[in-house]
């Protein structure tokens, strides 16, 4: 069996609830972001994120808390993103239970952070989070959860993010997030074939074929999703038995 | 009580909240002359093999005097690749040795599956074949997979008791007596990887 691809759930937070809205039966309180990872982890994700969208200082300590509600829940490798801007903000989420960080608009305004982060961490614990949106013949990085132009190439920045030490690349098509239309596997493919790191793909998730997809024309390692599992329109364990019945490597 | 030595390598939480997790009084040493007194002793890592060069001659000379005495250890990911002799992430430092060889960085080569590359490192969940059976993995299937993210790998020797494959086949658990390690992460491979470290924490409780 070669390497599995990954099946990784977002958990969308704000002050310390799911949003985006979820809706499994049977759960009393499915704004819970600690009762859906463990929901996800006897379903058979293989990976959770936290982006915490609420993302001001004070927000700070009450991100820690989700971590460390949702990290006693599951041993399974655990991002987080969203709002971390700086070491403290880092330090702080590790220290409740991440296994990784997130960076996104912080790693444009101050790409030395990914190095930093790297050196102190190692690279495993560095994902840099990249927005992109179709321009021309290219893709384009936004910052600041899409609002503004970066003036900066995707597959160059995710170059430049490897070379400084990120561990992973995750990467959002603006285009597709939300839209159910497929993952945008061109962008997908251009990036993974720029580095030699993993890149979990992001932004446009639909049905069980736009992951067969990704994995295969979009050379993604990972694929990310959040409303198409908390709606519970797809379970996890019936995507994965798709895709392995369709020979993707996943985990059972 | 597990002594989890920290030497500064990353991120001791996951491990500490796991072992916690299966019953087991976790602390952190803060000096080599508290091992004395632990059951068992774990010795995580993640990131670069450099990050071992503190682990200098005095915790050296404890950690092995109480592996010597039968005290259960065991290493994980990086904690793996210092038990052997050395990696050449960072030549000038020296492993512990107790397991023969030398790590070296995955190479893996293209196959006829995947004409590309495969990426370095090597992040996720990967499949384990087990040559024989061991403590460490009583229960555990072959094929059964569990989470990894390593650039380095250690040999495969007369003590590995789980092989991984990634363009190479390396060490992905060895063991002799009492003293065992795994390249992957079982704070981080689900029920997988718990039941390893109850396995564990058996032979140290």
């Amino acid at each position: 069996m070669p390497l599995s691809k990954r099946i990784i759930a977002c958990l969308d937070v704000r002050d310390g609830k799911v949003v985006k809205g979820v809706n499994f039966e049977g759960l009393r309180d499915a704004g819970d972001p600690a009762t859906l990872a463990r929901r996800y982890n006897v379903d058979g994700i293989d990976e959770i994120v936290i982006l915490d969208v609420t993302a001001t200082v004070e927000a700070r300590q009450a991100r820690a808390h989700t971590i460390a509600a949702v990290a006693r829940e599951i041993f399974l490798p655990l991002a987080v993103g969203g709002g971390i801007r700086s070491e403290a903000d880092a330090a702080a989420a590790i220290e409740a239970g991440a296994d990784k960080v997130s960076l996104n608009t912080a790693a444009l305004e101050r790409p030395d952070l990914i190095s930093t982060l790297a050196k102190k961490y190692g690279s495993q614990a560095v994902i840099v989070a990249i927005d992109a949106k179709k321009q021309g013949p290219s893709y384009k990085v936004f910052a600041r959860s899409g609002q503004s132009a970066a003036n900066r190439d995707a597959v160059e920045w995710a170059r430049q993010a490897t070379d400084r030490g990120a561990g992973e690349i995750l990467l959002t098509s603006i285009d597709r997030d939300g839209t159910k239309a497929g993952f945008e596997c061109d962008l997908t493919a251009a990036v993974s074939d720029a580095v030699n790191i993993p890149v979990i793909a992001s932004g446009g998730a639909g049905t069980f074929e736009h992951f067969a997809e990704v994995f295969t024309s979009g050379h993604a390692d990972a694929a990310l999703a959040a409303s198409i599992f908390h709606f519970n329109e797809k379970s996890v364990s019936e995507l994965k038995q798709f895709l392995a019945e369709h020979g993707i490597p996943v985990r059972k | 009580m597990i002594a989890l030595v920290d030497y500064g390598a990353g991120n001791l939480t996951s491990v500490r909240k796991a072992l916690s997790a299966i019953g087991a009084s976790v602390w952190t040493p803060s000096v080599p002359g508290e091992l004395g007194r632990a059951h068992g002793i774990v010795v995580p890592g993640v990131g670069h093999f450099d990050a071992t060069r503190r682990l200098s001659d005095d915790w050296r000379t404890a950690i092995k005097t109480m592996a010597d005495d039968g005290v259960p250890l065991l290493g994980i990911c990086v904690g793996l690749q210092w038990l052997f002799e050395g990696s050449e992430e960072a030549p000038d430092v020296r492993g512990l040795g107790t397991f023969a060889g030398q790590c070296a960085l995955l190479c893996p080569r293209p196959t006829s599956q995947d004409p590309r590359p495969l990426k370095v490192p090597h992040v996720g969940w990967n499949s384990l074949h087990l040559p024989r059976s061991s403590r460490l993995l009583a229960g555990v299937k072959e094929g059964t997979q569990v989470y990894f993210t390593h650039s380095y790998a250690a040999p495969v020797i007369d003590d590995t008791v789980a092989i991984c494959e990634y363009g190479v086949p390396f060490s992905a658990a060895v063991e002799r007596a009492n003293i065992a390690a795994v390249q992957f992460h079982p704070e981080k491979s689900g029920d997988a990887g718990i039941r390893i470290l109850g396995n564990w924490i058996h032979a140290a409780v």
